[in-house]
């Protein structure tokens, strides 16, 4: 039942974005759609996910058999409890400024002994095939729900890492000439009906940021914020982005430390 | 008075010297460019790269986060008015009804292994994104002004047409770092698109001055 409704909603989020003078009505699906989302506030299919996380996150795996149970994401090994919301942020041991998922792989790799061309073949997930990342990851943010992002950037790597995502926030290329700022650079704009933020601001950028990762309701799928990044390279109509590429962990430094101060609400849900 | 134009000009040179300073990456732009760049995939084709190269516009509209001062924007908007380029036969009004499935259009021109578009999918201008255009189309965006009666206020001059024409095809040579794509320079639409495109604004049967 759920999943139907899930169907047609994305039918008609689909609609939305792309049919002409044929739905005349769309905000109406806009109406529909923020209801919806409310009817979902308990019943977030992005849960079931959350609760797979948790169990990989628990399970021996790996050639080493091991969990991921004192993998550090930043607070010490194994604390979780608001983990997500102060990434990225730098690791000594690595000596780089990391995001959750640049250090879930870094722990699958040297606490379970996976390679790291196998833990991030799947990193995300496509119609019948799920991606483990993704689970990880909903579960690692879902416990930061209701923390304050706080991504101050204070040491030096990691401000210089913001200011890298600075640059190319305002950096203009490819057949469009867009940079993140055209569409996310001023207050009270939309694209179709799809509002945008301005992520120049904390509240803007807190909206985009305190919701990942989120269900996207027309993709059928949880999307963390790499995924979301990397998808609005290919929306500039750019090339595509290495997975964990740094430029990405720069862009979310920069959202982060602009965000810092507003609360996460995860797993989110989103057209 | 004298007093006065030290006091201004000190204050100008530090306006504009705090402007600069604050490009976007500051000291570290040089550095962040090369870390974007290789940020891509080893196996993208190089024609895909060649999309993350920048022309002197891009670059400056950068710097300046698409304020430039208005010395630089004009010299932007010299060089960008070069670039224009007309049909062959010289008429810059089309077919107001092929304009209005071109300004329907968002699909086309996604690169990349994940979710890139089929070869020869059409491209079109995807005016709605952004702009108020047809009265009957409730779906579209507001980071461009309204367009709505575009011709009937404006009437259907051979200025407005041809002005019409050249702000599709290189909207920078009017306004320096606009948010509008550069549809012409960058061969997105052809030339005898943007004509359907102007006739989509100006005709008086056109929807966008008929409702």
């Amino acid at each position: 039942m759920i999943h139907r409704s899930i169907q047609s909603l994305a039918a008609l989020a689909v609609a939305a974005t792309f049919a002409g003078p044929l739905f005349a009505q769309d905000s109406k699906v806009a109406d529909e759609l923020a209801k919806y989302r409310e009817a979902l506030a308990d019943g977030n299919p992005a849960d079931l996910l959350e609760v797979k996380g948790e169990s990989l996150w628990s399970e021996k795996r790996g050639p080493k058999n091991a969990s991921l149970e004192q993998c550090d994401l930043g607070l010490g090994p194994g604390k979780l409890d608001g983990a997500y919301a102060q990434l990225p942020k730098y690791f000594k041991d690595t000596n780089k400024v990391m995001d959750v998922e640049s250090r879930l792989v870094h722990c699958m790799v040297t606490l379970q002994g996976f390679t790291q061309a196998e833990v991030t073949k799947q990193w995300y997930s496509k119609p019948g095939k799920e991606s483990d990342i993704e689970a990880l990851v909903t579960f690692i943010g879902a416990k930061s729900n209701g923390k304050p992002i706080n991504v101050p950037a204070t040491h030096p790597a990691e401000a210089k890492m913001a200011k890298m995502g600075e640059y190319i926030f305002y950096r203009r290329s490819g057949p469009q000439d867009f940079s993140c700022a055209i569409c996310h650079g001023q207050e009270g704009k939309r694209i179709r009906l799809q509002d945008l933020g301005n992520l120049t601001t904390k509240d803007g950028a807190g909206t985009a940021m305190k919701t990942w990762p989120s269900y996207r309701v027309s993709q059928g799928a949880v999307w963390t914020m790499q995924r979301r990044l990397i998808d609005c390279m290919r929306q500039a109509r750019w090339p595509e982005p290495e997975y964990l590429a740094d430029s990405v962990i720069a862009l979310e430094t920069y959202l982060q430390k602009t965000a810092t101060g507003t609360v996460m609400e995860t797993p989110g849900i989103k057209r | 008075m004298k007093l006065k134009i030290a006091l201004f000009s000190a204050l100008t040179a530090t306006l504009s010297f705090a402007a600069l300073a604050e490009a976007p990456g500051g000291k570290f732009a040089g550095e962040a460019e090369q870390m974007f760049r290789s940020s891509f995939k080893a196996e993208n084709p190089k024609y895909w790269m060649k999309r993350l190269d920048q022309d002197e516009t891009m670059k400056t509209c950068g710097i300046y986060r698409d304020n430039p001062p208005r010395k630089i924007g004009e010299k932007l908007e010299k060089l960008n008015a070069a670039t224009i380029r007309y049909p062959v036969d010289g008429k810059l009004i089309g077919d107001w009804k092929e304009g209005e499935k071109l300004a329907a259009v968002g699909t086309g021109g996604h690169i990349g292994f994940i979710q890139p578009d089929p070869a020869g999918r059409v491209r079109g201008g995807n005016c709605y994104a952004c702009h108020q255009l047809a009265k009957k189309e409730l779906a579209y965006g507001t980071i461009g002004p309204s367009l709505q009666q575009f011709g009937k206020v404006r009437g259907n001059s051979e200025e407005i047409i041809k002005y019409t024409y050249d702000k599709i095809y290189n909207s920078n040579a009017f306004t320096a770092c606009t948010n509008m794509p550069r549809f012409g320079l960058h061969s997105w639409l052809t030339p005898e698109q943007i004509t359907h495109i102007v006739a989509f604004l100006i005709d008086p049967e056109s929807p966008v001055n008929k409702d």
